[in-house]
């Protein structure tokens, strides 16, 4: 069954209710007491998220300092649900401006209520676009109580562009200068073992989007990318053009994207919503040009002394340059201090994490910077556990450098008007989890 | 922007309630809808402000949206409360539903939907009947969903006011989410009842894969839950299908994407072409990997679903998601990639968070008992653990190698000295037992095991039980394998301290028993305590194939998270499907023409779920397939002549199919028992509900132990007239069977009557004359058959006979060619049917004429011809 919801809650980290609205009829509004007592009250918060009390189900995420619970009694499809919650907290925060937190539930319920009856209905949810809520759903009778009373009222057709098949851009837009922004982000997850062999690599990419465009575009993107430079020659007959190609392993768009017609021709086209989205997700796995590399040492001397090396490597061209580069070293917890030598960069212990950590600002391309440290520990009485050693982490930024080698070919604008358009292009590199082992 | 309305929730004061109650009739509109915001921040806290129910709906009427919306939220809240109060609204809403603006519109059906108080139900059909056909699609797309809640709230409504052929007719909708809306009401409607409301035909098919491209993420989520309840008609209509759900693997939304992947797996058990098939698995892994970098919750969901997948854990990973992860490489570790497996485990094994250092040593060991090639290679690793010396892990590691020792016994003792330097370390109760049973065990390998024991035995009464039991025995097999001095001493020792010095009933017990066995028989004590112990096996492959499947067809639902079937954990879809039961009873018994009809229909649907052959051969192997390996699932093909009565999906692997039949004059039900579970199931008992004919048991249902794999034929005799249930006659024969390890099943069989014809059924020809004019034309059925076609007289009288319808009489007309039989039949006491069959032979059509005193029994009857002479 598609329900997703029978009640939702928001709750604060005492468990007091901010706002609840009950969809059917089949849980008791008292469930949330349930909730307090067996989850938030024991130390099962957090374990798992999807929990069974007496016949009901909870499916809780936790966002800032709010829980939000959704009860069912049902066989609920618990993707959508917690799917709509990450939907619906995304709707909020473009209403409230960026911050969803208890104090912004507290100041917006009026507002909280009325789209809560908007998006789901009986347990189903319904359209989600902020985009198009906010053209009949907004908050201006609480700023300006005496201006406008009549102009409340939304625009006629708003109803038929909530259900409309683009239900995520309204229509008559108009700008002067018609702009895309496109940002490439990729963010590179690297698992490395201590002899340096690759245990786990991968890249998540997105492609931002930022439209500033008039009327009813529609848009079409093409990428250097196997199977969709493969398709286009075999239809222009032709063939490809060489240079690097990549091979995605998987693609997901935003729904704005015409699916079938991605399936059959191979091509990105879509009307844009408008102002920021995300645009499309993918993945890859092969071909993966790491942009550093880490040869770590670390010694332990005797029971008080440690050595540490960390030599870093950076890959890209030598014409880039690598922004906000941060190397952390865990060391033991009795850590009394630590002398460094860098080559670049600054380096300090944090003992609230429990790091060496080494800052370079600006890291050129093609170059290798090392640290080394003498760490001294605190002789303990106890008997020492053997230290569990976590791996070494890494962040950073690449700009204009992908991992994965993708490159945007063409994006083409067409619209009925026919006005140009200015397409700008960045991309930009980052660490996702980069850990190398010790 | 963002607002201010926290001030609303700061009133605390005393007379609150009255204040507020004069600020809702103020006559400015800023005060009053402010009063309105102090109510609903009120009602949210959880205070009580049903009281100012009045009033609150007194500001109803207004021009303001905000205003009205925020009313309408409250009497959502109070409305169930105040029942009476609640009718004042119901003007407002009507005049609303009629606003020329859709919004209004919309929201007077949608919150008049949600006030469950039977009253307002009765305003809501009419303006429901009108916003369902709204020139709005906005408003239509509301209503639909108002029809879901209507039929919550009161089922027959919704019927008697055709909301049902309304809803079917949205399906074809201009707009997809209109559509998609319809399709959601649809399928819950349907999930509700056993009648077939909503029917995916080749016509709504096309139209919902058309709706599908068009419509919102969520529509889509809808559409696809309902394509997966439809089943294909052929391969090619299943290949459509899936042509057409495939490009949705690509979407943003996992939900989406989770449902596609279960309509693809539903259609591909039909698609035959392994090429096809490999070419599915092999799209639809990948989105499967990507919806791990999904947020953390919706990993779990997906993982929990999956199961499928290679890949590390993350230093940071939530507890969850960790924990999920390590059970999937457990599954997935195989002789190949065993080495890296480990070497991840070991890994994990010297992480801080101790649950997951516990699991994981516990997974290096499973590792060992599923792989026996591997299991050396896991040996060393556990050694090399258990010398890092870390308490918890040591005892972790002992606990586990205890259970491979199960496994391969007399394989590793090699190992056992260095478990023996470990021994003072041993704090918790699993550990030190797991290591006494180990020194038991191969007391004979190890020099100094009394030593040892001797250690233990120190603190035997402080100990907990599960020591204390595992000390008694491995002392006592000390004793069988060494039996010297020092063993001897020690065993009066534990013996007396067990039988005198304890409360636990097991360990006296069980003291008792050792010592009056080696008292009056040391060989026999060997026997049993020194004997053969059975092998374990590798449990990391528990779900049942049937449990499988149906957890398949419910992917992305909270079933596939719970990993348990829908019904175990959600109760009101039993209730309702019992209460429908109900109902459909009593309709019949106003409605004799029809009266067997919804039963058979019960059966079918029963039925069909496990009747499709070889069905756990269908599901897919992607797992095999992401590792490249050839996915070879053996192929079981499964032969039944007796209709099922509780597929294996719904009887958690035990199958029941069964019929009643006639043999030797008497009635008997033939069954058919097939275990298809984990489990060997034994202790099978029936029951019978009440019945028009009384059916029950005349013995006790003698089932021999049924292991896992096996079936078994039985054959129960049954007499007439024990239970009879009272009421208008029917064929609903409800039978509960329950067994020792499973709950009791319920399920529904149909009564044939042709089993009931006794042998006494033969009438004289004259006799049957007199009969027939004797009893009234008021008490003679007609009823056309006309799909029946008897191609030769004679077999059919052959095989009417052969169910005691006797034949009495032949006429044939010469002008028409129609050939008249005559036949008697009685069900025992002295029911009697006259029976006259009048057909043209080799075309269809027969017009069967019952004449009995019994008129309630005649539409069985019927039935009962129709199906003899069809076949």
């Amino acid at each position: 069954m598609p329900v997703a919801a029978s009640a939702i809650y928001f709750l604060n980290l005492r468990g007091d209710v901010l706002i609840n609205r009950l969809y059917r009829d089949d849980v008791g509004g008292n469930m949330v007491d349930a909730f307090r007592t067996h989850i938030m009250q024991t130390k099962d918060l957090g374990t798992c998220p999807v929990r069974q009390i007496g016949g009901c189900s909870f499916l809780y995420m936790r966002i800032s300092n709010v829980y939000i619970v959704i009860v069912v009694s049902s066989n609920a499809n618990a993707a959508c649900a917690l799917k709509f919650v990450v939907e619906a907290v995304a709707l909020f925060k473009s209403y409230f401006g960026g911050a969803f937190d208890e104090d912004a539930i507290r100041n917006n319920f009026v507002l909280i209520y009325e789209l809560l009856d908007e998006i789901m209905d009986f347990g189903y949810p319904q359209n989600l676009s902020p985009e198009i809520l906010k053209l009949y759903i907004t908050q201006e009778g609480v700023r300006s109580p005496f201006s406008k009373p009549i102009d409340t009222r939304p625009p006629a057709n708003a109803t038929l562009q909530v259900t409309g098949a683009v239900g995520w851009r309204r229509e008559g837009l108009v700008y002067k200068k018609n702009e895309v922004f496109l940002d490439i982000v990729e963010s590179v997850n690297l698992l490395m073992s201590q002899k340096g062999t690759i245990l786990r690599c991968d890249v998540t990419g997105k492609i931002l989007m930022k439209c500033f465009l008039s009327g009813m575009p529609d848009l079409k993107l093409g990428l250097n990318d196997k199977i969709g430079l493969e398709k286009e020659a075999q239809v222009k007959a032709r063939p490809a053009k060489s240079g690097k190609t990549i091979e995605l392993d998987d693609v997901t768009f935003h729904q704005c994207v015409n699916l079938t017609r991605f399936n059959s021709e191979k091509t990105v086209s879509f009307v844009p919503p408008d102002g920021e989205f995300e645009l499309m997700k993918y993945r890859i796995t092969e071909g993966i040009n790491l942009p550093f590399r880490v040869f770590p040492s670390i010694k332990e001397l005797g029971r008080t002394r440690m050595e540490v090396n960390v030599k870093v490597k950076s890959l890209f061209g030598s014409k880039m340059f690598a922004l906000g580069v941060v190397v952390k070293v865990p060391v033991p917890k009795q850590t009394a201090k630590a002398s460094f030598q860098v080559t670049s960069g600054r380096a300090k212990y944090n003992a609230s994490v429990d790091c060496l950590l080494w800052k370079i600002r600006k890291f050129p391309g093609q170059a290798e910077l090392t640290m080394s440290a003498e760490v001294e520990l605190i002789s303990t009485m106890v008997e020492r556990k053997s230290w569990t050693r976590p791996p070494i982490q890494m962040e950073f930024q690449v700009p204009m450098f992908t991992a994965s080698g993708l490159r945007v070919r063409f994006l083409k604008v067409w619209e009925k008007s026919g006005y140009s358009t200015v397409e700008w292009v960045r991309y930009i590199t980052r660490a996702g989890s980069y850990e190398i082992r010790c | 922007m963002s607002g201010h309305d926290s001030k609303y929730f700061t009133t605390t004061k005393k007379g609150e309630i009255h204040e507020l109650k004069e600020e809702l009739n103020s006559q400015y509109k800023d005060k009053k809808k402010d009063a309105v915001k102090k109510v609903i921040a009120a009602m949210t806290v959880g205070k009580d402000v049903s009281m100012l129910f009045t009033d609150v709906v007194n500001c109803m009427q207004t021009e303001n949206l905000e205003l009205k919306k925020l009313v309408y939220l409250y009497l959502i809240n109070y409305a169930k409360s105040q029942p009476d109060l609640a009718i004042l609204a119901v003007n407002t809403f009507v005049k609303d539903s009629q606003d020329p603006n859709p919004l209004i519109r919309a929201l007077a059906v949608r919150t008049m939907g949600c006030i469950r108080v039977d009253k307002i139900t009765e305003y809501l059909c009419d303006p429901l009947q009108r916003c369902l056909k709204d020139d709005d699609p906005y408003v239509r797309k509301t209503a639909a969903i108002c029809v879901a809640k209507l039929h919550d709230i009161n089922a027959e409504l919704v019927e008697d006011r055709g909301f049902l052929e309304i809803l079917k007719d949205l399906i074809s909708d201009s707009n997809p989410m209109v559509v998609a809306n319809a399709v959601a009401a649809l399928a819950e409607i349907q999930e509700g009842t056993t009648k077939i409301i909503f029917e995916i035909t080749n016509h709504t098919l096309f139209k919902l894969l058309a709706a599908l491209n068009e419509c919102t993420e969520w529509g889509q989520v809808f559409i696809l839950d309902a394509l997966s309840r439809y089943k294909a008609k052929d391969v090619r209509d299943a290949e459509n299908i899936v042509e057409r759900v495939t490009p949705r693997l690509q979407h943003a939304n996992c939900a989406v994407v989770l449902s596609a992947v279960k309509v693809i797996l539903q259609q591909m058990e039909l698609i035959t072409s392994t090429d096809v098939v490999r070419n599915l698995c092999k799209k639809m892994a990948p989105p499967l990997v990507t919806l791990i970098s999904a947020e953390p919750e919706i990993q779990y969901v997906a993982l929990r679903n999956i199961n499928l997948i290679v890949f590390f854990c993350k230093y940071n990973d939530p507890i969850y998601v960790k924990m999920e992860k390590l059970e999937i490489m457990i599954k997935l570790a195989s002789d190949r990639n065993i080495d890296q497996v480990l070497l991840e485990f070991k890994e994990y094994a010297t992480e801080v968070d101790v649950d997951f250092v516990r699991k994981a040593v516990r997974a290096i060991g499973r590792c060992a008992i599923k792989l026996e090639r591997a299991a050396e290679r896991c040996i060393s690793v556990l050694l090399e653990l258990i010398k890092l010396k870390v308490n918890y892990v040591v005892q972790e590691a002992i606990v586990v190698i205890k259970d491979i020792f199960r496994r391969y016994p007399n394989t590793y003792e090699s190992i056992i000295a260095t478990l023996c330097e470990n021994l003072d370390n041993l704090d918790e109760p699993e550990a030190k037992a797991s290591m006494i049973w180990i020194i038991g065990e191969y007391a004979e390998r190890i020099d100094n095991a009394d030593e040892l024991l001797e250690g233990f035995l120190e603190t035997f009464p402080e100990e907990t039980a599960q020591v204390q039991l595992q000390l008694l025995t491995a002392t006592v097999k000390l004793f069988l394998k060494k039996p010297t001095e020092g063993p001897q001493q020690m065993i009066q020792v534990v013996l007396n301290n067990a039988t005198q010095e304890t409360d636990n009933p097991d360990l006296r017990d069980r003291a008792y028993i050792y010592w009056r066995l080696l008292s009056t028989d040391p060989e026999a004590a060997k026997d049993v305590v020194l004997a053969e112990k059975p092998t374990i096996n590798d449990d990391s492959n528990m779900l049942e194939p049937s449990l499988l499947d149906e957890l398949l067809s419910n992917i992305a639902t909270l079933a596939s998270v719970y990993h348990k079937p829908p019904d175990s954990f959600v109760s009101r879809v039993r209730a309702t499907v019992q209460r429908d039961d109900d109902e459909e009873y009593a309709a019949e018994s106003l409605d004799p023409e029809s009266s067997s009809a919804p039963v058979s229909e019960i059966t079918t649907s029963v039925a069909a779920p496990g009747g499709v052959p070889g069905q756990p051969a269908a599901v897919p192997d992607i797992l095999g397939d992401l590792m490249g390996l050839d996915g070879s699932a053996d192929q079981q093909p499964m032969t039944r002549s007796l209709p099922v009565l509780l597929s294996a999906s719904a009887g958690q692997g035990l199958q029941i199919s069964g019929k009643l039949v006639r043999r030797n004059g008497q009635v008997v039900y033939s069954l058919m028992f097939e275990n298809s579970s984990q489990i060997p199931l034994d202790g099978f008992m029936i029951q019978f509900n009440k019945n028009t004919f009384g059916l029950a048991a005349a013995a006790p249902l003698q089932v021999p132990p049924l292991v896992p794999g096996r079936s078994e034929s039985v054959v129960l005799p049954m007499v007439m007239y024990q239970n009879v249930a009272p009421g208008p006659p029917n064929s609903l024969l409800q039978v509960a069977v329950k067994n020792n390890q499973q709950p009791v099943w319920y399920f529904n069989d149909k009564i044939s009557i042709e089993a009931l014809f006794g042998e006494d059924g033969k009438m004289e020809r004259q006799h049957f004359l007199e009969t027939w004019k004797t009893i009234p034309d008021s008490h003679e059925f007609i009823k056309e058959l006309p799909s029946v076609c008897v191609n030769s007289v004679e077999s059919a009288i052959q095989k009417l006979q052969a169910t005691n319808l006797f034949f009495i009489a032949r006429r044939s007309q010469k002008e028409s060619r129609q050939e008249l039989l005559y036949l008697s039949a009685k069900v025992p006491p002295n029911i009697v049917f006259l029976v006259e069959l009048a057909t043209v032979v080799g075309t269809a059509g027969v017009k069967c004429a019952v004449k009995t005193v019994s008129p309630e029994m005649a539409p069985l009857l019927f039935d009962a011809l129709e199906a003899l002479l069809s076949t």
